[in-house]
């Protein structure tokens, strides 16, 4: 397992988790090692922790999802933190009480963390200057998908051995994906080469500023790819038509059998999902040898437990002044 | 007889060509010769180290009343351009309702009056209800007072009926104050898009949103001989258009503002809306374009394009925060620090901008100059004092602006409506 060989850092200092721009590659690594250390610790038996006993999450999202939401719950309870559950529909925000005074309301309540889901981006930097509590982000509108990312990186490491030197496409509406962004800081921090592939509409020429390539031919990409990264088509993000139809974005971007034949033997298939089937995605794509979209759910509990786990031990070094590296009891 | 004595200024009249240290003399509201030695005025003022010039002009703030209290009152925003130096603005007619009929257009000039502050003239709305679809009523509009026609921050998409309201308003010789922008470019946007739009994950909208909307203009001045003046021009493509337009004598003009010349699309990465303003913020190229322009004499006018919004308005979520900056009394020191200080403009080309250039725009002939027998508006700057900017502190009821907690340097001291000092900045002994 890398994170042997890893040096660790001596101490998470960061008290909220807003993007992958502002982590360092140790940052990240230190994340992904804690992630695999949790997974470890499951694998042995030890699937509940009593890391943050005695302390509350509270899970705000003002924009629908289940699996995200599922999965920070969930990991928020296997380190026996207290969970509070709030989302926007039928809430008070149809009162007309403003997102910041929702949030501050719950965080009155005795909140150490809050992760937050907005269909705003930026909404987790706003809500960062006005509350004391750690803000994680689950996904601000277009903007960042942090921990998406991360369990995309974890998934790609745990099967590579490393992520430094691989070929990663992100594939699809890279416009209005806040996991291509997140991706996009996470791979190229820690040294793979990225390409991102789609509809000229759906990619900001923009983007090749983070030192990234831009493609239109699936095609071409794909005996260069040792990852493929399938983007769900984000049909509620976007304004007026991107592309003609979604059988001529199948025919040009959709990843089915006969493009998996042409990939490379070794070709790993990640989705964040909820996916498209016969859009982004066929089935057999989906379902077959080279996908890795379940391990992706799998790795997503373990990557959440490591970032409320990280952010709860900078809140108290922050708080009893703790010297660097020193073990928590 | 009131006469008011002004002892000692720079004095700064871009109408007539002075820049003299000297006297400047008031006589029942009126600028005067300056009397002899013995003469004792019933009020002197010593403008030792002032800069003396004719009262600034603002053609087009938003006053928000009626409609929109929580966000500024007509007293409220004219205080607000007292304390900025201001003696006359131009209201726009974006109110609820709108000014698009004479009986609105007295209430704003009634109301004006009732605040006894600076000088307001009425713009009028060119289309029924800002729709963009019928004229709004323009002869009785100007029997009420309006000088200047604008639908604010609304542009008239449909070019035939941008047609037909210059062929209209060059009947009486009025210009047309538009928001050059393409809606459905802009629809939705939160940010110029480039770099920092990319980055942050926000709509974005293209500089050509704006160019495409300004060629169309210069376009149909051309076709119909009318006046169409662009509001807070933000692109350097706009500026070209402008300029060769201008080269062929086409009838336009074009305005910029503060913050449009001092910050650019980065500040957006604090996600902050103070700093979400329409047209966008835009990348440090255009802004040095924007610079370019207000040298070479391009663009004649510098107006705040004052947008005041409640905090409880402003403070949220950055795609459904509104645009705009509370801006009547940040103008002053921050062109001063953008483009006096910084070398780009001398005091009597920054002084024309304001004074000048949006008098012609708006049609006032006896304002704009200290030649003697125009009204006396007169503002007296302090160019040195370095002071902080607190948000807190504004007349106006708003607080929008980005510039909070800056520290800049130079204030009106005195401002001077009609003769009479109506604003006077209280300056401790220890700040000069």
């Amino acid at each position: 397992m890398p994170s042997a060989d890893t040096p660790r850092p001596a101490h998470w200092t960061r008290r909220h988790l807003l993007g992958l721009q502002e982590l360092s590659p140790v940052e990240l690594t230190q994340i992904l090692d804690q992630a695999a250390e949790f997974k470890r610790l499951a694998a042995a038996g030890e699937q509940k922790l009593d890391s943050l006993s005695g302390t509350t999450v509270a899970n705000l999202f003002f924009e629908p999802s289940t699996r995200t939401r599922t999965s920070f719950s969930l990991a928020a309870k296997r380190l026996s933190a207290d969970t509070v559950d709030f989302t926007a529909s039928g809430s008070s925000l149809s009162k007309g009480e403003s997102f910041i005074d929702t949030a501050m309301t719950i965080e009155a309540m005795g909140v150490s963390q809050m992760v937050v889901r907005h269909s705003s981006a930026g909404a987790p930097q706003l809500l960062a200057r006005h509350v004391k509590c750690s803000v994680l982000n689950a996904g601000d509108g277009t903007h960042e998908h942090p921990t998406q990312a991360l369990l995309d990186l974890f998934t790609i490491r745990e099967n590579r051995g490393t992520i430094e030197g691989l070929t990663v496409a992100l594939v699809g509406d890279i416009l209005h994906s806040r996991v291509a962004r997140s991706n996009i800081w996470g791979l190229k921090k820690l040294g793979a080469r990225v390409i991102v592939c789609g509809p000229a509409t759906l990619i900001p020429p923009q983007i090749t500023e983070l030192g990234v390539e831009i493609r239109h031919n699936l095609d071409d990409v794909l005996e260069e790819a040792d990852c493929l990264n399938l983007l769900r088509v984000q049909f509620e993000r976007q304004r007026g038509a991107f592309f003609p139809s979604i059988s001529e974005y199948a025919h040009l971007f959709g990843m089915n059998g006969d493009r998996l034949r042409r990939a490379r033997k070794d070709v790993l298939i990640l989705a964040p999902g909820p996916i498209n089937r016969g859009v982004e995605i066929t089935p057999d794509v989906a379902d077959g040898r080279h996908s890795v979209i379940l391990n992706q759910v799998t790795n997503g509990l373990v990557i959440r437990m490591a970032c409320l786990y990280l952010l709860h031990r900078a809140q108290l070094e922050a708080s009893t002044g703790m010297a660097a590296g020193e073990k928590l009891p | 007889m009131t006469t008011l004595l002004i002892r000692g200024g720079r004095i700064i009249d871009p109408a007539t060509g002075t820049d003299v240290v000297g006297d400047l003399f008031i006589r029942e509201g009126v600028i005067d010769h300056v009397p002899s030695e013995e003469f004792r005025a019933d009020r002197t003022i010593d403008a030792a180290g002032l800069i003396v010039c004719p009262g600034l002009i603002d053609a087009h703030v938003a006053l928000r009343e009626p409609g929109f209290d929580e966000d500024e009152t007509i007293q409220s925003g004219t205080a607000a351009a007292l304390a900025g130096g201001f003696t006359t603005i131009g209201a726009l007619p974006d109110t609820s309702p709108p000014v698009d009929n004479r009986a609105s257009a007295e209430f704003v000039t009634l109301q004006a009056e009732r605040a006894g502050n600076c000088q307001v003239v009425p713009l009028g709305a060119v289309t029924k209800r800002l729709a963009g679809e019928e004229l709004a009523e323009i002869g009785q509009l100007i029997d009420g007072g309006a000088v200047a026609f604008s639908d604010g921050k609304r542009a008239i998409a449909n070019s035939e009926v941008m047609r037909r309201a210059l062929q209209y308003t060059r009947m009486f010789e009025k210009p047309i104050l538009h928001h050059p922008q393409v809606p459905e470019l802009a629809q939705g946007g939160v940010m110029h898009e480039g770099h920092y739009s990319m980055l942050l994950g926000l709509r974005g909208i293209p500089a050509a949103a704006e160019e495409i909307m300004v060629r169309r203009d210069i376009a149909l001045a051309e076709h119909t001989g009318g006046h169409v003046h662009l509001m807070a021009i933000s692109s350097r493509g706009s500026i070209d258009e402008i300029r060769q337009a201008r080269e062929r004598g086409v009838h336009v003009t074009a305005d910029v503002t503060p913050h449009h010349l001092t910050l650019t699309d980065e500040s957006l990465q604090t996600y902050d809306a103070h700093y979400k303003v329409d047209p966008p913020l835009r990348p440090r190229d255009h802004v040095m374009a924007l610079i370019d322009a207000l040298k070479d004499d391009t663009i004649k006018l510098i107006s705040s394009d004052h947008q005041p919004h409640a905090s409880e308005k402003k403070v949220c979520e950055l795609d459904l925060a509104p645009c705009g900056i509370c801006g009547l009394e940040t103008l002053l020191p921050i062109c001063i620090g953008t483009l006096i200080r910084s070398g780009h403009l001398s005091w009597m080309q920054f002084i024309e901008k304001v004074t000048v250039g949006p008098a012609k725009l708006l049609g006032l002939t006896d304002r704009g100059t200290l030649a003697v027998g125009t009204v006396a508006d007169v503002t007296v700057i302090d160019p040195d004092v370095e002071w902080t900017i607190d948000a807190l502190q504004f007349q106006s009821m708003s607080r929008n602006t980005p510039f909070d907690g800056r520290t800049v340097q130079g204030r009106a001291r005195y401002t001077i409506v009609g003769g009479d000092v109506r604003y006077e900045c209280a300056v401790p002994a220890d700040a000069r």
